[in-house]
């Protein structure tokens, strides 16, 4: 059996949780992270925005006014993405598989998913009530999309039965 | 011109069309000998101011503040999301205002992320307040945006009385960003990491930095009290910081000139003279309906929007280049409108102007790229609502100082 537990910064914890609870010891569970674009992309643009600075093709070293910090954030990704899954393979204290993506977070994670008995992940939106907003868009899109059985987590306790709104009142 | 420094062939610095294209404008009168010269008389300071300051960012660098900075950061957020950004706001703005936007961008935003990664923070609404913040906190001093510089050079006003009037509304735009911010990347704020992760050794102070630029900051303060140009002032910090870094052999007298981006110093000169030309030829017969004229707050604000429209079509440069011959008969306090408008304005794209940002799109220089609906929405809350503000509050300035 196969699990995937998809790890992602400020959540994670309880993924690897809930893999220690519900996972068979049998099973091969592999930790997944992946990094999006978007973020060193916006460090890209800011730069390239930077008009008139002559910035040379190719890299330059950190600190010259001709370094890119797009690519600077790109490595620093890569390491910070590592470092991680080394915290998250200690706290589930089992062997495990460590796989780093990185593209468009939310089809890399349904990507992953393929051919897996279970995909383990957590609410990414507004966690304060019970409801659908508590998934964010790449969760909302994983879940819609999983080829596979789900385990979807609260991060953080979750929330009283109160917080749901009462029902509309009845129409004739 | 403009689209050759957009698109940048071969990856030539802008400087190699640029410098001849404001001789061939020289050569075939379409700018007279005297402009020219005037032109580049009342460049040559900014010129200069611009250099000393890059200078004085990169060898803040070398003394670690940067990194200095991050570490502080770490420590006093502790893993909270909400205090990271407040600190990220704090930092980014004092820097992009005393050392410039290019610091901000080209220094500052991989060690934000870097602290941001390190203590499990998701980096995102911290690496977007950098670049937000590049722009929007680039209101303050003379020194901050190239733009400042620029429009410093035109309006005659003193250092002090720049710094005076632009200061409330330099606070009035940060705080509608942060607003924005807090509520625009709520669900990422929210996502509390887990608070066992090291947020690295107590930094080494790095004191000779600090004590270096607050000398220039203060420098420019008396100098403008005296009547003496600012850009001497910022000459002094760069060559005080220089010359420790070149005695300490972290340096090379090449280092140094590379520091102070002479490609870039060419451009900015040469793009001067051009768009003299072009303002010249006709573009401020067709400006000059559209400006308006009076000092009123909603002739504020038509300027400021304008100034951000073009700002965003073309670049923010360019905008400021061709506006301020307009604005500046007007008086200082169009002046400064035009300054919120072409600073703030292209936060509505992520590079800063339409025209970079097609090209970016055009040639896909990167795989992947940014999720443009995001951004544009988040431009579309944050440029308005801090644009007004802002506006609001340099109206109010002109009218109590």
């Amino acid at each position: 059996m196969r699990v995937i537990a998809w790890l992602v910064e400020g959540t994670w914890p309880a993924c690897v949780d809930a893999v220690r609870a519900h996972a068979p010891d049998d099973a091969e569970v592999v930790l997944l992270h992946v990094s999006g674009p978007d973020v060193p992309a916006v460090a890209h643009g800011a730069f390239a925005g930077l008009l008139g600075r002559g910035h040379p093709a190719g890299h330059r070293p950190a600190g010259d006014w001709g370094s890119d910090p797009g690519d600077r954030l790109e490595a620093l990704g890569g390491t910070s993405a590592a470092a991680l899954l080394d915290a998250a393979a200690e706290r589930l204290g089992r062997p495990c598989v460590r796989e780093e993506r990185s593209g468009r977070v939310e089809r890399e994670v349904v990507a992953a998913a393929e051919g897996a008995e279970l995909l383990v992940l957590a609410r990414d939106g507004d966690r304060s009530r019970l409801g659908p907003k508590s998934l964010g868009p790449a969760v909302r899109f994983a879940v819609d999309h999983a080829p596979c059985p789900v385990l979807l987590v609260w991060p953080e306790p979750a929330p009283a039965l109160g917080t749901i709104p009462p029902p509309p009142p009845h129409r004739h | 011109m403009l689209a050759w420094a957009v698109v940048r062939p071969f990856g030539w610095p802008e400087a190699v069309t640029a410098v001849p294209a404001a001789g061939i404008a020289v050569a075939t009168g379409a700018i007279s000998l005297d402009h020219a010269r005037a032109e580049a008389e009342r460049l040559g300071p900014v010129v200069g101011f611009l250099a000393a300051v890059l200078v004085l960012a990169h060898f803040c660098d070398v003394e670690g503040l940067f990194q200095a900075c991050g570490a502080w950061t770490a420590r006093w957020a502790g893993g909270r999301p909400v205090r990271l950004l407040t600190a990220v706001f704090a930092l980014a703005s004092a820097i992009t205002a005393v050392l410039s936007l290019d610091a901000t961008i080209v220094l500052l935003t991989p060690v934000v992320f870097a602290t941001a990664a390190r203590t499990g923070v998701r980096p995102k609404p911290h690496v977007y307040a950098c670049t937000h913040l590049s722009n929007t906190a680039s209101l303050l001093l003379p020194v901050s945006n190239l733009t400042n510089l620029l429009a410093f050079a035109a309006s005659g006003l003193s250092f002090t009385r720049f710094a005076a009037l632009m200061a409330l509304p330099w606070l009035a735009a940060i705080g509608a960003e942060y607003l924005v911010f807090r509520r625009f990347f709520a669900r990422d704020l929210a996502a509390a990491a887990p608070a066992d992760r090291d947020t690295g050794e107590a930094p080494r102070l790095p004191l000779f930095a600090l004590v270096t630029v607050g000398c220039t900051l203060a420098g420019f303060v008396v100098a403008s009290a005296f009547g003496v140009e600012p850009a001497w002032v910022a000459a002094a910090g760069a060559l005080v910081l220089a010359g420790r870094a070149l005695a300490r052999r972290k340096a090379t007298p090449l280092s140094v000139v590379r520091a102070a981006a002479p490609a870039f110093l060419a451009f900015v000169l040469a793009l001067g003279i051009v768009v003299r030309a072009v303002v010249d030829n006709g573009l401020a017969d067709v400006l000059g309906h559209l400006v308006p004229s009076g000092t009123g707050l909603p002739a504020l604000l038509g300027i400021a929007a304008l100034a951000a429209l073009l700002a965003n079509l073309i670049n923010n440069l360019p905008a400021v280049l061709v506006l301020l011959p307009l604005a500046a008969p007007v008086g200082p306090g169009a002046v400064l409108a035009v300054l919120l408008g072409v600073n703030i304005g292209p936060n509505l794209t992520y590079a800063g102007s339409l025209a970079t940002l097609l090209w970016r799109r055009i040639v896909q220089q990167h795989e992947h790229d940014v999720d443009l609906g995001e951004f544009t929405r988040l431009g579309l809350l944050a440029v308005p609502s801090s644009l007004a503000v802002a506006v609001v509050a340099l109206w109010g300035s002109l009218q109590v100082l």
